[in-house]
């Protein structure tokens, strides 16, 4: 691009320069639409490039999101990063571009930007037709976001936690899961169900349950549980695009971490596979497997292991909890024959419990020890910050799991 | 300040009275309220008249055009218990033609037709379960013949008139209740849950209520759908349902997000064996709307005539503003509520056959038409005749279907076919393939469409 098309382009994206929200929205997407603004480049990776200047959401940096100040931050080699809360706004904003059928709708996604920020600038951008406030009542939208679907639209049914979906469990299971079954293929309901799930901090034990074993139960639903941006990029804009109900589970914990990411991360076509897990850290001496927040915990005791015992974990993030992927899990316990699974859901009936079992059918004479399963604990979640802090698992409990696995304690 | 009014009865308070009061009060301007719920709600001082427990409609007479002392929401009717029309009622109130009223009285007796049998057929082991809609023929009828083929439809169960109106042919009746590989749901649900996209009917959900949100998501669709800002939705359900969460958070959504919808109540009496007397507190289901903001109308749910301009009415207004409407239909469940339900263990027999004499949709819609001489006996035993012989060669020919193939079991839980689902498939051919001229297996095989052919191209060796 030379510099006087840059200078164009520039001048291009000032005039449309959204305006700062009083709430501190700022929008970059609509000033860094590549396709519009590199108009006079056929440079497709400077168009990526500007693409992923949508990085922070700090107002003060706005100035750093003029296309001659991206490329040069790529140029140099820096990773970029991207909070989980970025990663998600961003995905469902592309999404929204693309399909007019596409919308959400929850409580508190549009004026107030989402109750966790993750609808952030979206009601500006699309408007109330796209980004709908609804009553206070999960059966309510949840069942009008199910009759939407079943009618041909693509909504977005917001959460403000799972628990929550309790009150709308049978919209969820019995129509949205069930109805392409019962009605012979002739009805699809393509919505997508999402919202923070699992744990979270110091909201006690209506706030805190993790239903990842629920929905993966479900014939008809499929379940996502991303962990990092790039998972959620890729698993937002697959469950969007997906002919079928998905659940996306999210964790309110996650929403400011930050997480490395790449130009094809950024890209508008980046879709990952649901149902496909993604092993984060390649290991031999055993297999920690597990999803959204515990990845936290199991890679950094994979790095306790490798410093304290000397032990190379592999750690593998399910990413999808249905349809599960056990094949990859099997390919990685038939190498290391030990496994560990790490979630922060009650024990009973779990995640863990699942893979045991299967593992069991795919990988039991690879096994050198019993399956571990790292779970959080067998009570409602209590609210005093040391009870909570015991009620879930951290990074030295799968150590020890880990250890036992490998007759090391 | 004076007290509104002077009540004699401290505990009715008609909300009509307080508006008429603050008009009143209006000429000494009074301080209003500011509060963000209604900034308009005038003020009384009389703690007794503040509490209300009644909602009115419109300050309607009290005396009824057939005499009858009334209280509580008036119910809106055309026709008299013997099908005459009622004082003051015109030929453009009714505005019917002869092809669209003989028509209705026609799949009305369809209705009952296909009902007797099917129970009947039930009751000999050949179908698992049947509902029957005996009394509410007038109600289901009159009510889709207000509407368009294309105006979606979210039932609860008592609905199938609704198909019949539309068109929905015999033959796809009996395979869904027989469960054959011409059902369109590929005999995946229990019987009369139909579905039918082409005719605007959506797939039958068992939990009760749950269409009620979803009607007002579909009718959200409806809205911001190029081509069809002309239709509307009807969700039926019965007063029983009307209990359910669901339908106060689907009454709420529809009524806030302003979408057409026409919630058509079928207050039929019961809920199994639990009377309206125990289901509720307040007057019916129409009280109810008011709560919503909804614009409400009771119905003579007997009185096809009516219904059809109630629902035609209601569509008109649910367009020209979009808002929802609700209707309730008052009617009576002549039969039991299923065929696992004996209705004579809460009811006596003798109550049933008096309202079937009193108040009969069949025997008033009979008399208007044959009043005009639009019908006469012979037609009436010879379109009886035909349907009962119609339904049972129908039900003959379903009978006789095989079950859908064995292939199909595996599908459609996904838009696609998951693997271990294919995984599945392929062992059941593998099988088939193997076992498949056992004895056992080819008496079984040949049940299903392609007698486990199918299954063929699926194995994996």
């Amino acid at each position: 691009m030379s510099a006087s098309s840059a200078l164009q382009s520039v001048a291009r994206a000032s005039s449309r320069l959204p305006k700062v929200h009083a709430r501190g929205l700022c929008s970059t997407k609509q000033l860094l639409q590549p396709s519009k603004l590199l108009q006079t480049t056929s440079n497709t990776s400077a168009s990526k490039v500007a693409s992923s200047s949508r990085l922070t959401t700090n107002p003060a940096a706005f100035t750093a999101f003029l296309p001659s100040a991206t490329r040069n931050a790529t140029s140099d080699a820096k990773p970029q990063e991207m909070t989980v809360r970025d990663a998600l706004n961003s995905a469902m904003e592309e999404e929204m571009l693309r399909d007019d059928k596409v919308f959400i709708l929850g409580e508190e996604v549009a004026r107030y930007n989402g109750a966790y920020k993750i609808t952030r600038g979206l009601l500006d951008k699309f408007g109330e037709r796209r980004v709908i406030d609804t009553p206070i009542t999960e059966a309510g939208f949840t069942g009008l976001a199910v009759g939407a679907a079943l009618s041909g639209l693509r909504p977005i049914c917001e959460f403000m936690t799972f628990n929550f979906a309790m009150q709308s469990i049978d919209q969820i299971i019995n129509s949205g899961g069930k109805t392409h079954y019962m009605s012979g293929g002739n009805v699809p309901c393509p919505i997508v169900f999402r919202g923070p799930n699992g744990a979270a901090a110091g909201v006690a034990a209506q706030h805190s349950q993790d239903y990842a074993a629920w929905y993966g139960q479900i014939p008809g639903l499929k379940v996502v549980s991303p962990w990092s941006a790039e998972d959620c990029r890729g698993l937002m804009k697959a469950a969007v695009r997906d002919p079928n109900p998905v659940v996306v589970l999210e964790n309110e914990i996650l929403y400011g971490q930050s997480f490395p990411v790449t130009p094809e991360i950024l890209s508008d076509d980046f879709v990952l596979p649901i149902g496909k897990a993604k092993i984060e850290r390649a290991g031999k001496d055993i297999t920690i497997v597990s999803h959204t927040i515990g990845m936290n915990y199991s890679l950094a005791a994979a790095e306790i292991l490798k410093k304290e015992d000397g032990i190379e974990a592999e750690v593998i993030n399910l990413r999808s909890i249905r349809p599960l992927d056990i094949d990859t899990i099997t390919a990685s316990v038939k190498k290391t024959n030990r496994l560990v699974t790490v979630e922060s859901g009650f024990p009973a009936f779990g995640v863990g419990s699942e893979i045991c079992a299967q593992i069991n059918e795919t990988a039991f004479f690879d096994l050198d020890a019993p399956v571990e399963r790292v779970t959080g604990a067998d009570v409602p979640t209590p609210y005093a910050t040391q009870l909570e802090k015991l009620a879930f698992p951290d990074a030295d409990i799968v150590v020890k799991a880990a250890r036992r696995a490998l007759y090391k304690n | 300040m004076a007290p509104s009014r002077s009540a004699t009865s401290s505990t009715r308070f008609l909300l009509r009275a307080v508006h008429s009061t603050a008009f009143r009060l209006q000429s000494t301007p009074a301080p209003q309220g500011h509060l963000p719920g209604h900034p308009n709600s005038p003020f009384l001082t009389s703690l007794e008249d503040s509490f209300f427990d009644k909602v009115r409609a419109n300050a309607a007479s009290s005396k009824s055009p057939d005499g009858r002392p009334g209280d509580g929401i008036p119910t809106y009717r055309l026709l008299d218990g013997t099908g005459k029309l009622l004082e003051g009622v015109t030929e453009e109130m009714i505005d019917i033609g002869k092809e669209e009223a003989v028509r209705m009285y026609e799949k009305m007796l369809m209705l009952p037709a296909i009902d007797v049998i099917l129970y009947n057929a039930q009751r000999q082991g050949r179908i698992s379960f049947m509902m029957t809609s005996h009394g509410e023929e007038g109600a289901i009828i009159g009510s889709a013949a207000a509407l368009a083929l294309q105006d979606e439809v979210f039932a609860q169960y008592r609905e199938m008139g609704v198909l019949l109106w539309r068109d929905f042919p015999l033959d796809l009746v009996m395979n869904q209740v027989f469960g054959t590989e011409g059902d369109l749901g590929k005999a995946r649900q229990m019987p009369i849950h139909f579905g039918s996209t082409k005719h605007h009917f959506h797939t039958i959900s068992s939990p009760l209520a749950t269409q009620i949100p979803q009607a007002a998501g579909a009718g959200f669709a409806l809205k911001r759908t190029k081509g069809r800002e002309d239709n509307v939705v009807i969700c039926y359900f019965g007063e029983g349902a009307a209990s359910e969460g669901d339908f106060h958070a689907g009454m709420n959504l529809a009524a806030t997000k302003k979408s057409p919808v026409i919630f058509f109540v079928r207050n039929n009496g019961f809920a199994i064996s639990t009377p309206a007397s125990e289901q509720f507190c307040g007057d019916g289901i129409a009280s109810r709307g008011p709560g919503y903001g909804m614009l409400t109308i009771r119905v003579d749910g007997n009185d096809a005539l009516a219904v059809r301009s109630a629902v035609k009415s209601a569509k008109a207004k649910a367009l020209k503003y979009h808002r929802p409407i609700l209707i309730e239909a008052m009617t009576y469940r002549v039969g039991h509520h299923s065929t696992s339900d004996d209705s004579s263990a809460y009811r006596s027999k003798k109550a049933v056959e008096d309202w079937k004499r009193i108040d009969n949709p069949l025997h008033r819609m009979r008399n208007f038409l044959t009043d005009r001489g639009w019908w006469s006996d012979e037609r009436e035993e010879e379109i009886k005749k035909h349907y009962r012989s119609e339904v049972i060669a129908a039900m003959g020919r379903a009978e006789k279907r095989k079950r859908p193939s064995l292939s199909s079991m595996f599908e459609d839980t996904y838009a696609e076919i998951p693997e271990h689902l294919q995984e599945q498939r392929a062992e059941l051919a593998r099988l088939v393939h193997l076992y498949g001229k056992s004895e056992q297996w080819s008496k079984e095989l040949p049940k299903y469409v392609d007698e486990g052919k199918d299954l063929e191209q699926y194995r994996r060796e």
